[in-house]
């Protein structure tokens, strides 16, 4: 009860939270989205690539974001960048590299064969048929590896609060440093709502994306 | 108009060198439809796909139109060939308008010429332009699927179509309906096309040359007829079929079998001159017509001799009779199931036109064998 009076007081500074949060969660995803998807696409071509590659990246997610935060700041720290929103940000873009990588992949080397057969046969370049038929028929599954990556990362930037990337996990982190369940509540909602909020756009947006010639 | 010289396609394995393809030979003139046939693994198809380069050939050239295709670059090559694949692979994401219009903007085509062609073709092959342009393949049956497949490797005019299978996924009452509407359709355009098919009777009917393969190796390339009348060795007997005699009568329609001569008798026409006529024809019946030529029924020889009167009044009715543009095998069928040893020939509106009899069938069908031994006696 004393939780929903200290959300209704503060709902500005919690909004201002929740937007540096997406804002944040946000740039990494896309950078990730800009480097996944091409790398993706990249290692479809050569077997052994591909398992290297995605080999790393399942290691990268093992790794506790708390002690990838540790590790970056010893890093980072000669430019200027070992705590805020940098190691944030970077962190985020290592964890969301697996499942837009992953899914990738999976998603144009299943697309299926007479398909290629019958681009190659009618005269398309390897690039027109990526472009025409590989890419679009993919983007579904891609998006889905999307929002796996931002819904995860959510969580994850939920603790960057604690290397002063800010949004808000720093209502969390002060709940406990300052033993105000109010904050502590407020914080673990907003962060959930937060994650269901945008799996949901992102589904709408994948449903937007996807060709409607292969909508379910 | 496609010649291949000396093709070859050999593959390196760990289990050791297949040669797909032994140094084939063979020339296809234009405008025609030659079938590569063969059981599975016989090389039909990996030749087939050395023509367009899917598979590179190891040694051998392939000459379209007199031109060596090695002086064209691949992607080219490609675009100015139709090539129809048995799964169709018709393009999920794209409307049935734009997979037709594929290739015509590669070549570069605007967009209004390519979207009319598209409409032209899907009329062409029996599909409502309005009604289908903008469906997307998933909303198409197999068979209507088939058909947007054959209209899209038109689609840029090709004067050459590569087709493998194209019409295995279909089932076969639609298979028999598309294999129709293709050969009309290739009596106007006269495409120079390569058939990939395991089937003897879809190569009978559709091939003008049949190409038949085995383990790599080309072992007749001839008429469907003479593959038929003439199998090359044992092997070829065995695959056309013990029945290949009767698969012959699919090749000939009545009209080209029917005896020239057509007497016939009118319901005035008395008894006598009914049997004088049969007389004079050496047959044991007559058929009788109405007053505008239609055919009515028939008088026999032995009714006409020991009767008196007109035929109107002793004739009996026409147990069955036959379309002349059928072929042998209905009127084989017809005469089989009514028991007779002859049929009345009538075109669409029922007009007499001649006779068909067992005796001039068998008889046709072994003008080929005589030719032959005449060839070997001389």
């Amino acid at each position: 009860m004393e939780t929903l009076v200290f959300i209704y007081e503060n709902i500005g500074m919690i909004l201002e939270l929740t937007w540096r949060h997406i804002y944040l969660v946000g740039i990494a995803v896309g950078l990730a989205v800009i480097t996944g998807v091409p790398i993706g696409i990249a290692i479809t071509q050569n077997r052994r690539l591909a398992d290297a590659v995605l080999y790393t990246a399942s290691i990268i997610i093992t790794i506790p974001s708390i002690a990838l935060f540790g590790i970056m700041m010893p890093l980072l720290a000669p430019f200027g960048y070992g705590i805020g929103a940098v190691p944030a940000v970077i962190a985020v873009l290592l964890y969301s590299q697996l499942p837009i990588i992953r899914n990738t992949y999976v998603a144009i080397n299943n697309v299926d064969p007479a398909l290629r057969e019958a681009a190659r046969g009618m005269g398309m370049t390897s690039l027109q048929r990526l472009r025409t038929v590989e890419i679009p028929l993919a983007v579904p599954v891609i998006m889905a590896g999307v929002r796996t990556a931002v819904v995860l990362n959510i969580g994850v930037m939920a603790i960057a609060a604690y290397i002063g990337a800010g949004g808000l996990g720093t209502l969390i982190s002060r709940g406990i440093s300052q033993t105000d369940p109010r904050q502590l509540i407020a914080g673990a909602l907003a962060v959930s709502i937060l994650a269901i909020i945008a799996d949901y756009v992102l589904l709408w947006i994948q449903h937007r994306l996807t060709p409607p010639g292969i909508k379910v | 108009m496609i010649r291949l010289e000396n093709l070859t396609k050999v593959f390196e394995t760990p289990g050791g060198t297949i040669v797909a393809a032994d140094h084939i030979d063979m020339e296809v003139p234009e405008g025609e439809i030659c079938i590569l046939l063969g059981p599975s693994g016989c090389g039909k198809t990996t030749t087939l796909k050395m023509i367009n380069r899917i598979i590179p050939p190891t040694s051998g050239k392939v000459f379209i139109g007199g031109k060596d295709t090695t002086t064209y670059d691949t992607v080219t090559l490609r675009r100015n060939m139709g090539y129809v694949i048995q799964q169709i692979g018709l393009f999920p994401n794209m409307t049935v308008e734009e997979n037709i219009c594929v290739v015509p903007r590669l070549l570069g085509w605007d967009g209004a010429r390519a979207k009319r062609r598209a409409a032209e073709l899907l009329e062409m092959m029996a599909l409502d332009s309005a009604v289908f342009l903008k469906r997307y393949p998933k909303e198409l049956s197999g068979g209507q699927q088939q058909r947007v497949g054959v209209a899209r490797a038109l689609a840029a005019d090709p004067p050459v179509m590569l087709m493998d299978e194209p019409f295995g996924a279909v089932d076969p009452i639609n298979r028999e309906i598309i294999q129709d509407e293709f050969l009309k359709m290739q009596e106007k355009l006269r495409k120079t096309i390569m058939f990939v098919s395991h089937d003897i009777d879809e190569a009978v009917k559709m091939g003008d040359k049949v190409a038949i393969f085995r383990a790599g190796k080309l072992e007749q390339f001839d008429s469907p007829d003479n593959v038929l009348a003439h199998p090359a060795n044992s092997f070829i007997a065995d695959f056309v079929g013990g029945d290949r005699t009767l698969k012959r009568l699919r090749l000939v329609k009545v009209s080209e079998a029917m005896n020239p001569n057509a007497p016939c008798v009118r319901a005035e026409d008395s008894l006598e001159k009914a049997a004088s006529l049969m007389a004079e024809h050496d047959q044991e019946y007559m058929v009788m017509v109405g007053p505008r030529g239609r055919a009515r029924g028939v008088v026999y020889l032995s009714v006409a001799r020991e009767k008196r009167g007109t035929c109107g009044e002793h004739h009996f009715g026409l147990k069955a009779t036959v379309n002349v543009r059928e072929d042998l095998r209905t009127a084989v069928s017809l005469m089989f199931s009514h028991d007779v040893a002859w049929l009345a020939c009538v075109d669409e509106e029922g007009f007499f036109k001649g006779y068909i009899t067992q005796r001039g069938i068998t008889h046709l069908l072994g003008a080929t064998y005589r030719d032959v031994a005449e060839g070997s006696a001389a």
